[in-house]
C-alpha cells in the first residue's frame, strides 16, 4: 500500500519532468532497468576502443594519429564515467564487468564488425559516432539525474567524433581513385549495421513501453532510426558518396527519407554473439582483464601497506 | 646559423622528435588492453602527449633542415636507419611492468632534459620544451608511482619489474653518450650538458628503485650503443613497417 502511494508519487514527479536522483525512492524495475541501459552503454564504450584502436599504429598523418588516440581515449573516459553512474544505482564496477566479460551482458552490436580500411575509421565516427548522437541526445533528457548528465557531457565530445570522421570521409571522397573506393567500400559495409543501433523495431522491442512511461527514454526506436537516416542522407550527398539501399526514397507527404528492410535476422544473431568479431573482442577484453590481474593485486598490496603504515 | 650548426641542430630535432614518435607508437598499441580502464585513459594520455610532442620537434627539425619536409614527410618516409631514437623506447611493450620500467627511465631523463632545454638559446626549441616539461611532469609522476606500486607491491609484482629493469638496463647507457651534434650544440647554448643530465637521472632512478625495494642493475654488463647515428634493434624496422604502411602504399594521397 505505501508503495502504492509511492509509485505514484514517483511517476507524478516524472510528469512533472523533475529528475530522479541517487537517494530518491524509485521502483525496483525502474532501477534495474537503468542499471541494465547504462552498463550496457558503458560496455559499448569500452569495446568500441577495439574496432578503432585497430587503426592507431597505422594512421595516415600524425594529426590524424592525435585525433584517433584522443578519441579512443574519450570512449574510455565515457566508459569510466557510465559505471560511475552505474554505481549509483548500487552496483559495484567489478561486478558488471564480470557480467561483460563472463556473463550474458551485452554491448552494441556494432561493434563486432570488423575494420578493414583507413575508411572505417571516418565512417565509423560519421555514421556510428552519430547514430551515437541521435540516441544519446534522446538520453540526455531521461528522467534519472545521473544518467542525463553523463549524457549531456558524453554528447559533446562525440559531436567532435562525428566532425572528425566525416572530415575524414570528406577528404578521402576527394582524394585519389583508391581512396574513393575505399571510402565507398567502408559506406557500404557500416550504413546498415549502424541502422541498428538504435535497437529492434517497435513492435519488438519488449522494454520500451515501460521506459517511456518513465522518461528513460522518450522516443521509440524506430523514431531515432527515421531521424538518423534523415540528418545522414544529405550529410552522404554532400560529400558524394552513395548510401547503399535502392530503396531510399524522399517521402514528401511525411517529410521522410524512406528506407529499405533492415537484415533483423543478423542483428538477433550478432546480438547473441554470433557474428563476425564477437569472439575477437571478447577475447581481447578478458586477455587485458586477466593480465591486468597481478597489476590490479600489486596496487592493492601497495595500498594496503601504506594504509598500515 | 653556419651550415655545421644548422646540421647539428636538425640531427639533434630528430633525436628529440623520434624517441617521442617511437615511445609513443608503443604505448597507444595498449589502448584497449590496458591492466585497468584508468591506466587505458592514461596510457593513452601519455602516449597523445609523446606524439604531440614528436610533432613539434619534427616540424621545427623539418624547417632548420629547409629543403620543405614537414613532420609527417619525416615521420613516414624515413628508414630505420635513419631513425635517431633511443633504443630504449622501441623495446616491445612486453607486460605492464616492462612497459612501465621503460617508461619511467626515460621520463627521468626526458623530465630534466626539457627542464634545461626551457632555456635553450634557439628560441622555438625552448618554446616547444617549456610546453613539454609540463607534460612530462606528470607521465614522470604516473611512471614514478607504478614503480613503487610494482616493486613494492606483489612477490610476483616485485620479480616482474626486477626483470623488465634488468633486461632494460643495457639500452640506458647511450643515452648519455654524448657526441660531435651535443657537443657543438652545447657550446652554443642550444642543447644541453647530458653529463649533468646523466648525474640527476642515477640519482632518481636509484632513489626510486631503492624505495621500491628493487635492486639497481649491474652497471658492469654489455651495453648497447649507436641509436643516436641510427643504429637501432630489430624492433623498429616492424615498427615503422606498420606505422608507414598507408603513406608508403599511397604516397600521392592527402589524408
Ligand atoms: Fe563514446
Ligand atoms: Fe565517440
Amino acid at each position: 500500500m505505501e508503495d502504492e502511494s509511492k509509485l505514484r508519487a514517483f511517476e507524478a514527479r516524472i510528469e512533472a519532468g523533475e529528475k530522479i536522483e541517487p537517494k530518491d525512492w524509485m521502483p525496483e524495475r525502474y532501477r534495474k532497468q537503468l542499471i541494465r541501459m547504462i552498463s550496457q552503454h558503458a560496455h559499448s564504450e569500452i569495446v568500441g576502443m577495439l574496432p578503432e584502436g585497430n587503426w592507431i599504429t597505422r594512421a595516415p598523418s600524425l594529426r590524424r594519429k592525435m585525433g584517433l588516440l584522443a578519441k579512443v581515449q574519450d570512449e574510455a573516459g565515457h566508459g569510466l564515467y557510465l559505471y560511475c553512474s552505474a554505481e549509483t544505482l548500487g552496483v559495484d564496477r567489478s561486478e558488471v564487468v564480470d557480467q561483460l566479460l563472463y556473463g550474458t551482458a551485452k554491448y552494441s552490436s556494432i561493434f563486432n564488425y570488423p575494420t578493414l580500411t583507413w575508411a572505417d575509421i571516418g565512417t565509423i565516427g560519421w555514421l556510428v559516432d552519430g547514430a551515437a548522437i541521435v540516441n544519446q541526445t534522446m538520453l540526455a533528457k531521461c528522467s534519472y539525474g545521473p544518467y542525463s548528465r553523463a549524457n549531456i557531457r558524453i554528447c559533446k565530445e562525440e559531436n567532435f567524433h562525428k566532425k572528425q570522421g566525416y572530415e575524414i570521409v570528406a577528404t578521402m571522397a576527394k582524394g585519389t581513385p583508391e581512396q574513393k573506393r575505399m571510402v565507398q567500400d567502408a559506406v557500404n559495409r557500416w550504413w546498415w549495421p549502424s541502422l541498428t543501433m538504435f535497437g529492434p523495431p517497435d513492435k519488438d522491442s519488449p522494454n520500451s513501453a515501460e521506459l517511456m512511461k518513465w522518461q528513460v527514454k522518450l522516443q521509440s526506436n524506430d523514431e531515432l532510426r527515421q531521424r538518423f537516416v534523415n540528418l545522414t542522407v544529405p550529410q552522404a550527398s554532400v560529400v558524394g558518396v552513395a548510401l547503399p539501399d535502392p530503396d531510399l526514397k524522399y517521402n514528401s507527404k511525411t517529410g521522410n527519407w524512406d528506407f529499405g528492410a533492415l537484415n533483423w535476422d543478423e542483428f538477433f544473431a550478432v546480438i547473441k554473439g554470433n557474428g563476425p568479431c564477437n569472439r575477437q573482442r571478447m577475447r581481447a577484453r578478458r586477455i587485458a582483464h586477466e593480465n591486468g590481474k597481478w597489476v590490479r593485486d600489486a596496487a592493492g598490496a601497495y595500498a594496503a601497506k601504506k594504509r598500515a603504515a | 646559423m653556419d651550415d655545421d650548426s644548422r646540421h647539428a641542430l636538425f640531427e639533434y630535432l630528430l633525436r628529440l622528435g623520434d624517441d617521442r614518435l617511437v615511445l609513443g607508437h608503443r604505448l597507444s598499441e595498449w589502448c584497449g588492453h590496458g591492466p585497468i580502464l584508468e591506466e587505458d585513459i592514461a596510457l593513452t594520455n601519455i602516449a597523445l602527449d609523446c606524439i604531440g610532442q614528436a610533432n613539434n620537434f619534427l616540424q621545427l627539425a623539418g624547417s632548420v633542415e629547409n629543403k620543405g619536409r614537414t613532420a609527417d614527410d619525416l615521420a613516414y618516409f624515413r628508414e630505420a636507419i635513419e631513425f635517431k631514437n633511443l633504443m630504449l623506447v622501441e623495446q616491445p611493450n612486453g607486460d605492464f611492468a616492462y612497459t612501465i620500467a621503460r617508461q619511467f627511465l626515460f621520463d627521468v631523463f626526458s623530465f630534466h632534459l626539457l627542464e634545461e632545454l626551457q632555456h635553450s638559446s634557439h628560441q622555438e626549441l625552448a618554446g616547444i620544451a617549456a610546453k613539454a616539461v609540463k607534460e612530462d611532469r606528470y607521465h614522470l609522476r604516473h611512471s614514478r608511482e607504478w614503480v613503487l606500486r610494482l616493486g613494492d607491491g606483489t612477490d610476483e609484482s616485485h620479480q616482474r619489474i626486477q626483470s623488465a629493469f634488468n633486461d632494460l638496463w643495457m639500452y640506458t647507457g647511450e643515452i648519455f653518450q654524448a657526441d660531435k651534434v651535443d657537443d657543438l650544440l652545447f657550446e652554443k647554448g642550444i642543447s644541453v650538458d647530458l653529463k649533468s643530465i646523466e648525474s640527476k637521472w642515477s640519482e632518481n632512478v636509484s632513489e626510486a628503485l631503492t624505495e621500491a625495494t628493487l635492486a639497481v642493475p649491474d652497471a658492469e654488463q654489455y651495453m648497447a650503443s649507436g641509436s643516436r647515428q641510427g643504429i637501432h634493434t630489430e624492433y623498429l624496422g616492424h615498427m615503422l613497417t606498420e606505422m608507414q604502411i598507408l603513406t608508403r602504399s599511397f604516397p600521392e594521397a592527402k589524408w
